[in-house]
């Protein structure tokens, strides 16, 4: 379960990115952050991960507060969760399968079950047939695939993508779009910030509005 | 504890992967670790040789007692009979003056001036060994001798034995100053070039630690670099003392023909290799160690 009680983040310089931000995501449950770029959704899953500490407020995921955790138990809460970053963060001097194999060699999976995992992770998002290919020879597309791949592969209970689709086509949103329900169908929470109205359709579950920095009313008072 | 071993090993392979991948850089890393050892451990190899060379040639603390040019045979066995009696004296040899102009004629090119004279300017001498070799009682016994009748001069024949011990502890300490200095700058090489690796591969860092790497998983593999750098250079100096030993050794024992002595540079016992290649090893994982301390916090998102 991952709950904010009033959280505020305040970045150096004096820009408020959070403001009084309260909201619970159940287990298995899957969680829309929508907003226009700069109402504070990066944020928000940078307070999810430990990347940001927030300025004030608590913020709690699986009745660890996060934002106290010391730094050395940080790997650790990460190795719970599956990040998909807006810019990939793939490294380009080694090729698809070595990228997805990252989060079990810092586990210390053994080599054979890591293979295994890996190329399930790649057949899952349909890039089993590129796991020599290196991400500079890749679309743009199939890097945000191979990205949530390595992401996935440590089977985390917890999903968190920031941007997915962006600068992706329609139908290639939709796809990944599918992508992330079948993850939330097989128990993980999945929390996807976005600004993609299509995909917020087309993923139909609820959403955490956020309007510079503070979250939306779901039934605005007139 | 296995996925611990796992890890490990796994790190010591990349990191010898490494070392073949980048040949160049690495071998040029290897020889200047290499050398700048190889410069003290040279040194002391050289300071060994003399330090042996003088204990088993000066070692022996020995006075010359000369008579008097004008000293008879019967004044010869008085100060040997003196010399019998005395409790101080281990053992003392007589050299008649005409067998010591003998030994003269004999040394290196002296044959003509010895030719030359008119009558033998040597006295009769006793070389007498002490039973106690400590320079205050060496002292004592030339004073005393010096009294005696007939006796015209005493002389110390530890005086170039306590100088070369004075120059080899000079030596010594030079010796230890370079060591110190150029350790300084195997910490220094390494730390920057793990610093340059840190710098290469800071999307790796940070990718690492954004899914969950400990700060000892990012760390492993340039102390592991440092480590083999160390090693691997710690190995080059041995071989280079080696290879120096052995192509000086073959001109050493020509030189050591000729003055009828045996002069070769010692080689360096297994524990000393050991010593040296360990020593090296560590140094080198000091400097990535501070080298690592001192960047990965620069690389750090949280």
């Amino acid at each position: 379960m991952i709950s904010f009680t009033a959280v505020c983040k305040r970045y150096p310089g004096g820009v408020e990115a959070l403001k009084d931000v309260s909201f619970t995501v159940a287990d298995r449950e899957m969680v829309l952050v929508t907003g226009h770029s700069g109402a504070g959704k990066t944020t928000l899953l940078k307070l999810m991960a430990a990347i940001e500490r927030p300025t004030s407020g608590s913020v709690v995921i699986n009745g660890q507060n996060v934002g106290t955790l010391r730094r050395r138990a940080i790997p650790f809460l990460r190795r719970n969760l599956g990040l998909i970053f807006e810019d990939h963060k793939l490294l380009f001097d080694r090729n698809a399968f070595d990228n997805v194999v990252l989060p079990l060699n810092i586990v210390g999976y053994d080599s054979r079950e890591a293979a295994r995992r890996v190329r399930a992770a790649l057949d899952k998002v349909g890039l089993l047939h590129k796991e020599r290919a290196y991400p500079i020879t890749l679309s743009g597309g199939e890097q945000r695939r191979l990205a949530i791949a390595r992401a996935i592969v440590h089977r985390p209970a917890m999903l968190l993508a920031d941007d997915p689709t962006g600068n992706v086509d329609a139908e290639h949103a939709r796809e990944l779009g599918d992508l992330f329900r079948s993850f939330h169908q097989v128990g993980v929470t999945v929390v996807i910030a976005t600004h993609d109205a299509l995909l917020a359709q087309h993923l139909a579950s609820r959403a955490i509005a956020l309007r510079s920095g503070g979250i939306v009313p779901e039934f605005p008072r007139t | 504890m296995r996925t611990w071993l796992t890890q490990h090993a796994r790190t010591l392979a990349a990191t010898c992967a490494r070392f073949a991948r980048s040949r160049m850089a690495s071998l040029l890393n290897i020889a200047v670790i290499g050398i700048a050892l190889a410069l003290p451990v040279g040194g002391y190899v050289i300071l060994g040789t003399l330090q042996h060379l003088a204990r088993t040639h000066g070692s022996t603390p020995q006075l010359s007692v000369f008579l008097a040019l004008d000293a008879s045979g019967d004044d010869a066995a008085a100060v040997r009979d003196r010399l019998k009696r005395h409790a101080s004296v281990l053992k003392f040899s007589f050299v008649p003056r005409d067998q010591a102009l003998r030994e003269l004629k004999a040394s290196a090119g002296l044959a003509d001036v010895v030719d030359s004279l008119q009558h033998n300017p040597l006295p009769d001498a006793f070389v007498v060994d002490a039973r106690d070799g400590g320079a205050g009682n060496l002292q004592n016994m030339r004073e005393e001798f010096r009294k005696w009748p007939k006796v015209a001069h005493v002389q110390l024949d530890t005086a170039w034995a306590t100088r070369l011990d004075a120059l080899l502890r000079l030596g010594k300490l030079v010796v230890l100053l370079l060591a110190a200095a150029l350790g300084i700058a195997m910490v220094a090489v390494t730390f920057n070039t793990i610093r340059l690796q840190i710098l290469t591969q800071r999307e790796e860092i940070e990718v690492s630690r954004l899914i969950g790497a400990t700060d000892p998983f990012i760390r492993r593999p340039f102390l592991y670099y440092g480590a083999v750098l160390g090693a691997f250079g710690g190995l080059a100096a041995w071989a280079l003392v080696w290879a120096g030993a052995y192509v000086l050794n073959h001109s050493l024992t020509e030189i050591g023909q000729i003055y009828g002595a045996s002069l070769n540079l010692r080689r360096l016992t297994p524990e000393e290799s050991t010593g040296i290649v360990l020593f090296s090893t560590w140094l080198c994982w000091l400097g990535a160690w501070l080298s690592v301390q001192q960047h990965l916090v620069a690389v750090d998102p949280v």
